[in-house]
């Protein structure tokens, strides 16, 4: 059977609604008799509540309640969950529901207003009177491990929660023996979310109190599910959530949050369905983000510029709670060694505890860090030695014929890492190629007439296919269409066209014959969430198998009712035939038959239904790889930054649909460009946030972005049924490494040494005129 | 008055919304947006950010794309308004936005296509002779964290060719 959807560019199923208003986002669902809530958050970093005084606030008119964790029992005031719990984590914080006596980042929720409308909700929000007693706060990374350093919460002894350590290899004797050994001191900071749907939660309690609707605009329904039926005391049966049109994720909105605690348990109080919508200044101080990691590096490399070996240590700034254990430094440990296949690898991360917003994964999690550090150590060799940047990339790689490549590295699992698949030097060269050999004479060029362009260069390695499952089932109804049901919820990604793709070619149907249905924890019994670039490959591979089975018993059973061999029979255009005769019967009449009737037993040894449920067990990580090149001019006068071209050569396995990858691409490019010269949040010394809203806090915007060229190489996983590797992050995770190396390349002759991102105008005219 | 005061005061207003005339009561502090989408159910129109940097709450009024978070419901008194539930035409037919939008994967989470189409719809129904340049600069006030732009471009150009005639 050849594949007609399979690797397709095919138009997606979800546009029509979304392009012409019918969306259905959180805030979009009518709701009978919802109440609005308002979150009173902390003002300050760090400090103690003395007493809350709602008086004023609940007699406001219009409001029906305000309510603290002392309001809303025990578990309002407990710690949540850690999602992801770090036994090493010798003080493990997060934070309660609402604040329970103390506030440990400016945001923190401490009390929710619920009132007719949310315009009264945020009036009154404003007359609840918190007694605070402001504490220092601790918000300088590079000091937090100091003698007299502030505290980042009474309950520490110390701001490092753990550290993380990884490596292998004889690390002193490479470095003894290298011919070059050099030494980087680097930073990074990596800003928010800000998806352009904030979150939101909604719940609608039954009148009973038995069972519970939550709607929460999240990455992982059920995760949410999990935490809030453990947290309530009900039946996961009983608790029913639903992602519904989530408008972007990009990580934070996988985060299980205060809200998707404190709303269902308020409106469970107050026995009303309840809304709470955050606005974009929240959005800024209370969903998770990524900051700072300071890095002291070395790189050892042998004569010609092949790297041998890498030793560094980082301290990685978390936030005021853990609320996904370490998950985020250890993706930043777990991506060493890179695409390159070093000798010895030591290297360390403390995980740190400051009074800003906790810090979980967002887009490429720690990945982006750690290809940032191994690029510019390799950018460093190149120029040390003089060869070009490509050349120490080909020399350091882990070459076509080492796969699979175990790196010396554990997993989370504790198994080993093993890259599957790839030709990282072939894909490296479409990109060279692709980028064209005149650089140097138009730099040149550039140059005498007093212009500064810079190519920049960036290779790395994802991780994607994160265990353990994504599940999905196919059920063919009487009317021939099928229904595909499957717990991973997309937030954009296109997860119901690249499903329906999967499924339509083993079913011998077109994909607007297929109903996917996701992220509704109703519909579908277990799920993890749209994370980690996991899904193509998790639940993907999930759909193909239930697929293959649901064809299966179509052929068996149509060989019964068409008295025809199962290898005669074939499937297409909705119908079992037998080739090369007009004998058929349809999916829809196969699917009528086995639904069976009344005293009609079904035929022998076939269970009931046109369906099959499939959990394909990712039990061995797949490795996508890439290389990105491209081209900046600087204004030397200005410091601005203009980018002319952006090539990537990237390799995600088989493409399901090529349109759709490109799409993850191209937004990933464009992220990972915000974090190499916009995206930047800001604390003052107190804690307090100084960048929440747009025109103080940058995002790439149409004008300054420029046209992706994007070249494919397509290495199969050999690790799952249909070959595919994940492809949401990879866009972000070598982009902000390429600009930098091209900034750095264009103003080369002014010595500039990019050591941080992202670099402001100011950042760059003063490296100009220190040159 | 008190402030308090004054978000009691409602005005009577009346506007017109992909065809339909609707008049209301309004409270004074609302904005446009809340009302197309509160009071109007007009549920297409998307609030992105409330302070009129992201462009996601674009609405065309009396033939301009303008933010609806910005503009307050009485000041729309009079007015002709299309939002995102009007760009398409009575039978479906689709807007050549929307159809290109499609066509070219113009979209990924859908949350700030509403107010890129509308905008879109508004700049080349009055100009669709718009490049590249241009069309960049005419939604560099409309943010969109998923796609990099380049699709959202690719489309506004198929949909400019269109609307001037051509395939």
């Amino acid at each position: 059977m050849g594949a007609r959807y399979f690797g397709a560019a095919v138009k997606r199923l979800e546009d029509p609604k979304l392009i012409t208003g019918r969306g259905q986002y959180l805030d979009d669902i009518p709701m009978p008799g919802v109440l609005h809530v308002a979150v009173v958050r902390s003002p300050h970093a760090h400090a103690l509540i003395n007493a809350i005084d709602a008086s004023m606030a609940r007699d406001h008119a219009g409001v029906v309640a305000v309510l603290t964790a002392a309001d809303l029992g025990e578990m309002a005031q407990k710690p949540m969950p850690m999602m992801a719990p770090a036994p090493m984590v010798k003080t493990p914080l997060t934070q309660s529901p609402l604040a329970n006596g103390s506030v440990h980042y400016v945001g923190e929720a401490v009390a929710l207003v619920v009132a007719e409308s949310r315009a009264v909700a945020e009036d009154a929000a404003a007359m609840v009177m918190v007694d605070y007693d402001p504490l220092p706060a601790m918000v300088d990374l590079a000091h937090a491990l100091k003698d007299g350093a502030n505290l980042a919460n009474k309950a520490l002894q110390s701001n490092l929660a753990g550290t993380l350590k990884g490596g292998f290899g004889d690390v002193a004797g490479v470095f003894a023996k290298a011919a070059h050994v050099f030494k980087e001191t680097l930073s990074l900071h990596r800003g928010g979310c800000h998806a352009m749907e904030c979150r939101g939660v909604m719940a609608r309690p039954d009148p009973a109190g038995n069972r519970i609707d939550i709607w929460s605009s999240t990455q992982s329904p059920y995760m949410v599910r999990r935490a809030l039926a453990l947290c309530l005391g009900m039946d996961e049966a009983s608790v029913r959530v639903t992602a519904p049109d989530v408008g972007g994720g990009f990580g934070p909105k996988a985060v299980v949050y205060a809200e998707d605690y404190a709303i269902p348990m308020a409106a469970r109080h107050l026995g009303r369905p309840l809304k709470w919508v955050e606005d974009r200044g929240e959005h800024f101080v209370a969903t998770t983000q990524q900051r700072d990691q300071l890095w002291e590096l070395e790189v050892a490399a042998d004569a010609q510029g092949r790297m041998l070996g890498v030793r560094g240590h980082c301290l990685h700034d978390n936030g005021a709670y853990l609320p996904y254990g370490v998950v985020l430094p250890v993706t930043s440990m777990s991506s060493f060694p890179g695409p390159y296949a070093l000798e010895a690898l030591e290297i360390s991360l403390d995980v740190i505890y400051t009074n800003m917003v906790p810090n979980t994964p967002v887009r490429g999690a720690g990945r982006p860090n750690t290809c940032f550090v191994l690029e510019r150590l390799a950018d460093r060799v190149a120029r040390e030695l003089g060869i070009p940047r490509e050349d120490v990339r080909r020399r350091s790689f882990v070459q076509a014929s080492q796969f699979p490549y175990e790196t010396g590295m554990k997993a989370r699992d504790g198994s080993p890492v093993s890259y599957d698949s790839g030709d990282y030097v072939q894909c490296l060269d479409l990109a060279v190629a692709k980028f064209g050999s005149d650089f140097k004479a138009r730099q040149d060029k550039a140059r005498a007439e007093g212009r500064y362009i810079g190519m920049g260069i960036a290779s790395y390695v994802e991780d994607t296919g994160l265990a353990p499952y994504e599940g999905a089932t196919i059920r063919v109804q009487p009317n021939g269409k099928v229904l595909l049901l499957t717990g991973a919820a997309a937030q954009g990604q296109g997860h119901k066209t690249v499903f329906a793709q999967i499924a339509a070619d083993q079913l011998g149907i077109s994909p607007q014959d297929i109903t996917v249905e996701a992220g509704d924890t109703s519909l579908f019994p277990l799920g993890i969430g749209t994370i980690a670039s996991r899904v193509a490959v998790t639940g993907g591979s999930s759909v193909h198998m239930a697929a293959v089975e649901t064809r299966a018993k179509a052929i068996k059973v149509a060989s019964q009712v068409l008295e025809a061999q199962e290898a005669d029979l074939v499937l297409e255009g909705g119908f079992v035939k037998v080739s090369g005769t007009d004998r058929q019967v349809s999916l829809g009449q196969l699917a009528l038959m086995l639904h069976g009737n009344f005293g009609q037993p079904l035929p022998a040894g076939i269970a009931p239904g046109l369906s099959a449920t499939a959990f394909y067990e990712a039990r061995q990580t797949t490795f996508a790889n890439g290389t990105n090149l491209c081209e900046v001019e600087v204004d030397i006068e200005t410091g601005a930054v203009k980018i002319l071209r952006y090539v990537v050569a990237h390799d995600c396995g088989t493409l399901i649909n090529p349109m759709l990858v490109d799409g993850q691409i191209r937004g990933g490019v464009v992220h990972g460009i915000g974090n190499a010269l916009f995206e930047r949040m800001i604390y003052d010394e107190n804690g307090q946030p100084q960048t929440t809203n747009y025109g103080e806090y940058l995002l790439p915007l149409a004008t300054e972005m420029p046209r992706i060229e994007i070249v494919h190489m397509e290495s199969p996983s050999p690790r799952n049924p249909i070959g595919v590797k994940g492809a949401g992050e990879g866009g972000t995770i070598p982009a902000a490494a390429c600009v930098i190396s091209a900034i750095e390349d264009a103003l080369s002759p002014f010595n500039a040494r990019l050591k941080s991102h992202p670099v402001s105008p100011q950042d760059l005219v003063q490296l100009v005129d220190q040159g | 008055m008190s402030e308090l005061d004054h978000a009691q005061t409602t005005r009577h207003i009346r506007v017109t919304v992909n065809g339909v005339s609707y008049e209301r009561d309004v409270l004074t502090r609302t904005h446009l947006g809340d009302f197309l989408r509160q009071e109007l159910g007009l549920t297409g129109t998307h609030l992105g950010c409330e302070h009129g940097v992201c462009g996601a709450c674009t609405i065309i009024l009396d033939g301009q794309p303008i933010r609806s978070c910005l503009m307050l419901a009485v000041q729309a008194d009079g007015a002709v308004i299309r939002t995102i539930e009007g760009l398409a035409q009575a039978d479906g037919t689709l807007h050549p936005v929307q159809e290109a939008f499609w066509d070219k994967h113009g979209l990924q989470c859908g949350f700030c296509t509403p107010g890129m189409l509308t905008t879109l719809a508004a700049v080349l129904e009055a100009d669709p002779t718009m490049d590249e340049t241009a069309i960049r600069e005419a939604i560099s006030g409309n943010i969109c964290r998923c796609t990099g732009y380049e699709t959202i471009v690719d489309a506004a150009l198929q949909a400019a060719s269109r609307m001037r005639g051509g395939h």
